[in-house]
C-alpha cells in the first residue's frame, strides 16, 4: 500500500500527481505487482481528496498499462513500468555541461544562467 | 466524472434549477439562476459574503421558498414545506440540542427517519473517539461536526447541502471533517453541494463548481472543463489598454504592472502573436469571476439545464 502526498500549491493537477506518485512507488519498489492502491475513499479521508479525482488518476494508470481495476474489490498493480534510461551518461547531459560551462566562462551568474534555463523549460515544456 | 449512472432523465440530475431567484422586499438575494448539477459529484459553492449562498442552499433544501423560477432534486419538484426526503441539509451552526447527550442524538434521528442507518451514524461518531454521554454543549467544534454528519449521513440521503461545513474549526479539525465528509461521499455514493470560503479546500474537494456574485451565477459546470476554458496570458505591453490580439478573445480580467499585461481570457482560437499562454489554477480563475463583476457568465454546455423556454437566459 502506498500513500499519496498532494501538492495543493505546485499548480500540477491533482490526479496527475497521483499518477507520478504510482509510477515513482513502482520505480522504487514500494510497490509491486499485486498490490492494492488505497481505495478513492480512504484517499478521500487521508487527503481530502474528491474520490473521482483518484479514479480518474488510476483510470490513467489503467490506460498506460500498470494497473488494472478488479469490480468490487479494487484496484491493483498488474505491471511495473520498463527501467527508464539511466541518464548519468546520456549525451543531453554532457551538452548541458558543456554549455554551462561555457556560460560560466563567459562570466553569466547563477542567477542569469537559472533565468535562461526557465525560459527554455517554459517554451518547450509549457505545462509543467 | 463518475456518479450515478443514467436511468432516465430525472435521476441523472441532482439539482435543476431553471430562472430560479428570491426576493426579500426590494433585494433580489437570487436573480435568474438557471444551472444543474449532475447526481455523484461534489460540488463547490462559492461567492463573497451575501452572494446569495446560503439562499441557493436553503431553496434546495426547501427551507426558503423561490420567488420565481423552478428547482428539481432528481427529476421532483421541491415543495413548499420541509426538506425533501433524499436530502439532508446541514446549516452552518450545525444545531444540535446542548443538553442532549450524543446518544440522544444518534436515538433521535433513529426515530424521526425512516431510511435511518444505523450502522454508518454509529461509525461515525465511534471513528472520532466521541464520548457517547457527553452532552452536546459540551462538544468542541470538530466533535459537534461529527455529530452533525453522522446526523446527516444517517439519513442516507442521496443529496447532501453543507453551508460552509469546516468553517470555525481548528486546522486538525477542518482536515478530519473534510476527509470524513469526502470518504462517506465516496462509500455512500452521495452527492455533495457544498459552500466555502477556502478556495484551496474547493479545489481539492470539488469536481463541480457554481459560482455566484450579486444573486446571480457566474461560473457553472465541471472543474475541467471551466479551467480548460480558461488561459492565462502574460507578455510585454505595447500599446495602451487590452492589446487588440487579446482582445479578440474574452477577456475575463486584466492588469498591467510596468510594461507587463497579465489577462485572464477564454480563448476563441489559438492566441497570436508573442504571449506565454498556461493554464490558470481553479482559485485563479474563480478570484478573477469574484472580481470582474462585467465579464460574461460562464456556464458549460453541461450545467446549462436543457429547454430552458420558461426561463430567462443565464449567459446573455
Amino acid at each position: 500500500m502506498v500513500e499519496f502526498r498532494i501538492d495543493r500549491h505546485g499548480g500540477m493537477a491533482a490526479y496527475l500527481q497521483i499518477v507520478q506518485q504510482v509510477q515513482e512507488a513502482l520505480r522504487l519498489g514500494i510497490l509491486a505487482v499485486g498490490d492494492q492502491l488505497p481505495t478513492a475513499a480512504r484517499v478521500a479521508r487521508d487527503t481530502k481528496l474528491n474520490p473521482n479525482t483518484t479514479l480518474k488518476a488510476y483510470r490513467e494508470l489503467e490506460h498506460l498499462g500498470l494497473v488494472e481495476a478488479r469490480p468490487g474489490v479494487g484496484t491493483f498493480v498488474s505491471a511495473v513500468p520498463a527501467q527508464a534510461r539511466p541518464l548519468g551518461d546520456s549525451p543531453f547531459r554532457a551538452e548541458l555541461s558543456d554549455w554551462m560551462g561555457r556560460a560560466h566562462a563567459a562570466g553569466l551568474d547563477w542567477a542569469d544562467v537559472s533565468a535562461l534555463v526557465t525560459a527554455a523549460r517554459a517554451e518547450h515544456y509549457p505545462t509543467v | 466524472m463518475v456518479g450515478i449512472p443514467p436511468s432516465g432523465e430525472g435521476s441523472r440530475w441532482a439539482i435543476e434549477a431553471r430562472g430560479l431567484g428570491k426576493r426579500y422586499r426590494r433585494r433580489w438575494a437570487v436573480r435568474d439562476c438557471s444551472f444543474r448539477v449532475p447526481a455523484g459529484v461534489v460540488c463547490g459553492l462559492v461567492g463573497s459574503n451575501g452572494a446569495g449562498k446560503s439562499t441557493l442552499l436553503n431553496m434546495a433544501a426547501g427551507i426558503t421558498r423561490p420567488t420565481g423560477g423552478s428547482l428539481r432534486l432528481f427529476g421532483t419538484p421541491v415543495a413548499e414545506a420541509g426538506v425533501p426526503a433524499r436530502c439532508a441539509f446541514l446549516a452552518q451552526d450545525k444545531p444540535l440540542f446542548p443538553r442532549f447527550t450524543v446518544e440522544d442524538h444518534l436515538r433521535m434521528g433513529e426515530e424521526l427517519n425512516p431510511r435511518w442507518d444505523r450502522e454508518v451514524a454509529t461509525r461515525i461518531v465511534r471513528s472520532g473517539k466521541l464520548p457517547l454521554h457527553a452532552r452536546a454543549g459540551a462538544l468542541s467544534g470538530g466533535q459537534r461536526s461529527r455529530v452533525a454528519l453522522a446526523l446527516a449521513f444517517g439519513k442516507r440521503p442521496d443529496l447532501l447541502l453543507l453551508d460552509e461545513p469546516l468553517a470555525e474549526l481548528d486546522p486538525l479539525a477542518a482536515h478530519e471533517i473534510a476527509g470524513l465528509l469526502m470518504s462517506e461521499a465516496a462509500e455512500q455514493g452521495t452527492t455533495v453541494v457544498m459552500s466555502s470560503h477556502q478556495l484551496s479546500d474547493v479545489s481539492t474537494m470539488c469536481d463541480y463548481l457554481l459560482a455566484v456574485a450579486d444573486g446571480r451565477l457566474r461560473l457553472a459546470g465541471e472543474v475541467d472543463a471551466l479551467l480548460s476554458a480558461h488561459s492565462l496570458v502574460t507578455g510585454a505591453r505595447l500599446v495602451d489598454g487590452v492589446p487588440p490580439e487579446i482582445a479578440r478573445h474574452t477577456v475575463v480580467e486584466s492588469r498591467v504592472v510596468g510594461r507587463q499585461f497579465t489577462g485572464l481570457i477564454r480563448p476563441e482560437g489559438p492566441v497570436e502573436g508573442d504571449w506565454r499562454t498556461g493554464e490558470p489554477t481553479l482559485e485563479e480563475v474563480l478570484l478573477a469571476y469574484l472580481r470582474s463583476p462585467g465579464a460574461p457568465p460562464l456556464i458549460t454546455a453541461d450545467a446549462r439545464p436543457g429547454d430552458l423556454d420558461d426561463a430567462p437566459e443565464v449567459a446573455a
